[in-house]
């Protein structure tokens, strides 16, 4: 079979041989000339030209539009900025029948990918670890979805959906007036529908996170969980799983993530209407088009922010601290 | 060795550079034109589709012709063009853009970003009707758009599917909710509709709504100054909600154009959308048999002497390169002859002038213009009437919960009127 299936773990590449003595340093004339003041000014630039475009384009425009977040702005000259203070959030707080949907949606979707295509992907991954035949077509066919773009996704999906024209409803003959299934339409059904087209991608991405974390797992490991007559359930959850600690915790922060930033398969699918609404799609709503509430539309991404913070942060305080004492 | 390190570096410093200068460039990429000359005039067009395309292609051609100015045309995906309209017109617009009329095009004319084109219309005037006066000036009362085609929304229907059962034309809101009724038991979807695109519901809340409440109503809940909590606007929503019942079933999943194919199948009786529904009568003998009549009267005080009719039309941009230029070319485009060039490749609207030669019309179009010009008012569409953001971020997510579960309205109708408040309040 392929190599991608076997259990041995590639060698650590030979030490290349050290190369021919190394050219020789011209023997040190003193601080002033080892850099020129033309050296000087070219490091500056070299460090001040990369500096001052990602403070201007990450730490310029994420604090102005948190400070954009208590003003009221149609996009139209600066000139027409207010300051309004937490109006903003307040209205969205209060008065946005968007809002609260909106978060609760994004809590279910991650909810749902972690309980749902994540196990799916790394039991995908755990049969394809075995060697089986066939492994790389069947990995290929998981995997495909992940390729697509997600608005491709969508426009498949949107197909199968379809209420009047679409597979299912074409197939089980709810189409007709009467007993009509309204995938797209209906509030209660909507969601769930976008979900598993979600799931659909997710499981693939999660199986080949797995099936990398599989490959790193020391054959000795089985091996000697086989001798002690452990059978293939007991070798999985007590020797294997374990050992896909540190997969489990990239699979969660991806998970999050694509919780967080779902959008372009809502937008294709009907653009986060009655039942749908995601915090990402709230934002777009109402930054982009004609006559803008570029205010509004911030207080949103920042409330956004702040989710993603929430979760973020202790990870990466988790992440860094096992760092040091390693 | 140094010194090549230097010279890499400095290179790799060009580099950066470049591209620290392509940034701005990028967003002014709309302009990418910037002829001074004036042998040409630049258009930013909306016109994406095919149709409408060749159509405008022709008219410039016309123009080129007759003038011996050229014409750049810098033609952007219609939705896109839409979306960035804010920021195209506050960088380095084109001397003339396509723009639609009503609140839409009097927002940017109040923002500045539109140049009055008074002179114009010194000119053009005469070619238009009174409706049209209107619809083209700003709330300053100067002129900022030449239009050029319109069209009207009005219920559709197959002739032969009328005469096969034997229906009328209902002209009041009791025939009609009669008619409706006839035809679910006659086996037929009384109204094709479909909302996923949240937008045609604004259409069947402005029909009722100026029906029931007059035009000036429609004129000040758009303009933000009467209250969607008043019982007018209770009234347009029990109105409607009275028929929804023989509307198509599960409207918000469903795009208009799969609701228009109902009633290409004879599988609906009715259809209430703008004349743009024939764009999905492919077939030539479906296309004969489409047939309209104007929305029923449900308020004898008001008729039926109001009509829909969104007109598209051609705007200044506020500091065109070639003034001379482009003040040709708008006195053009408010010619007869030009909306008749226009027309001619795309026959699904009609001349927004009242002295272009309609001979050559189609029946269907015969009727819309008969329509539109015996009108006493022109009302554009509830996103052209009023604040964009208001109807994109609130009405469109309120029309459609309604659509889908009528009941509770009076929280819904609160709801809008907190929302609306805030955004007309600002700016």
């Amino acid at each position: 079979m392929s190599s991608e299936t076997t259990t041995t773990i590639p060698q650590a590449a030979a030490e290349p041989p050290s190369g021919p003595a190394t050219p020789k340093k011209r023997a040190p004339q003193g601080h002033r000339r080892l850099l020129t003041r033309r050296d000087r000014i070219t490091l500056g630039l070299m460090a001040g030209v990369p500096t001052v475009l990602h403070v201007a384009l990450v730490w310029v425009t994420a604090l102005a539009s948190i400070a954009l977040a208590f003003t009221s702005w149609d996009g139209i000259g600066f000139g027409s900025i207010t300051w309004v203070g937490l109006d903003n959030f307040k209205q969205l707080f209060s008065d946005n029948p968007q809002f609260w949907p909106a978060v609760q949606h994004n809590v279910i979707w991650f909810v749902v990918l972690i309980l749902i295509p994540t196990p799916f992907g790394l039991f995908l991954a755990v049969q394809l670890d075995k060697r089986i035949r066939f492994s790389r077509v069947y990995q290929t066919a998981f995997f495909l979805p992940v390729v697509v773009s997600l608005a491709v996704t969508g426009f498949v999906w949107q197909l199968v959906y379809n209420p009047d024209t679409g597979l299912i409803n074409s197939l089980v003959g709810a189409n007709e007036p009467g007993h009509y299934i309204d995938w797209i339409g209906d509030p209660d059904l909507n969601l769930w529908a976008v979900l598993v087209a979600a799931s659909w991608r997710h499981a693939g991405y999660m199986m080949i996170l797995y099936l990398a974390g599989l490959k790193s797992v020391d054959p000795a490991l089985r091996e000697a969980s086989a001798l002690d007559g452990a059978n293939e359930w007991q070798t999985f959850r007590n020797v294997v799983f374990p050992t896909l600690r540190p997969t489990n915790t990239v699979v969660l922060v991806v998970t999050i993530i694509e919780a967080l930033r779902a959008f372009d398969l809502v937008f294709v699918f009907n653009k986060g209407a009655q039942g749908t609404e995601l915090l990402s799609i709230l934002v777009t709503n109402n930054i982009i088009g004609e006559s803008s509430r570029i205010g509004y539309g911030s207080a949103i991404a920042v409330v956004l922010l702040v989710i993603s913070l929430a979760v973020i942060v202790p990870y990466l305080i988790a992440t860094f601290r096992k760092e040091r004492r390693a | 060795m140094p010194g090549t390190t230097r010279r890499t570096v400095l290179r790799g410093l060009g580099g950066a550079a470049v591209l620290g200068a392509g940034i701005p460039l990028l967003s002014a990429c709309a302009g990418n034109s910037a002829s001074s000359d004036t042998k040409t005039v630049t258009v930013g067009s909306n016109a994406s589709d095919a149709v409408p395309k060749k159509a405008y292609g022709d008219v410039y051609a016309a123009f080129t012709k007759q003038s011996g100015i050229e014409v750049t045309l810098n033609t952007k995906d219609h939705n896109t063009f839409q979306e960035q309209i804010n920021s195209y017109l506050q960088g380095t617009p084109d001397d003339v853009f396509q723009w639609f009329a009503g609140y839409r095009m009097q927002f940017f004319a109040e923002k500045g970003l539109a140049t009055p084109i008074d002179d114009v219309w010194k000119t053009i005037g005469g070619n238009f009707p009174p409706a049209m006066h209107d619809l083209s000036k700003g709330q300053d009362g100067k002129y900022y758009l030449v239009p050029l085609t319109t069209s009207p929304w009005a219920v559709f229907y197959r002739k032969s599917v009328f005469e096969k059962h034997g229906y009328e034309v209902p002209t009041t809101w009791d025939a009609y909710v009669a008619l409706c009724r006839r035809m679910k038991k006659d086996g037929l979807v009384p109204i094709a509709y479909g909302d996923k695109d949240a937008w045609p519901a604004m259409g069947s809340f402005d029909q009722i709504n100026f029906r029931l409440n007059g035009y000036d109503f429609h004129v000040e809940l758009m303009a933000g100054k009467a209250s969607w909590t008043d019982a007018k606007v209770r009234k347009v929503f029990d109105t409607w909600a009275e028929t929804l019942p023989y509307h198509q079933e599960g409207a918000v999943g469903r795009t208009w154009q799969d609701a228009a194919q109902t009633l290409v199948a004879k599988k609906a009786g009715m259809y209430m959308l703008g004349m743009f529904v024939a764009q999905q009568f492919t077939d030539k003998a479906d296309l004969d048999d489409l047939d309209f009549f104007a929305f029923p009267e449900i308020d004898p005080a008001y008729g039926q002497d109001t009509v829909e009719a969104p007109t598209d039309g051609i705007m200044l941009s506020k500091k065109p390169r070639n003034h001379a230029g482009s003040v040709k070319l708008l006195e053009f485009l408010g010619t007869p002859q030009a909306e008749e060039t226009y027309l001619k490749a795309d026959p699904s609207l009609i001349a927004a002038s009242s002295k272009a030669d309609t001979s050559a019309y189609s029946a269907l179009q015969k009727k819309a213009y008969a329509m539109i010009s015996g009108a006493k008012h022109l009302t554009q569409f509830m996103d052209r009437d009023s604040r964009p953001d208001f109807t994109s971020t609130v009405m469109q997510p309120a029309l459609q919960k309604f659509v889908r579960d009528p009941k509770g309205i009076d929280g819904l109708l609160s709801s809008i009127e907190r929302q609306k408040k805030t955004i007309f309040a600002s700016g």
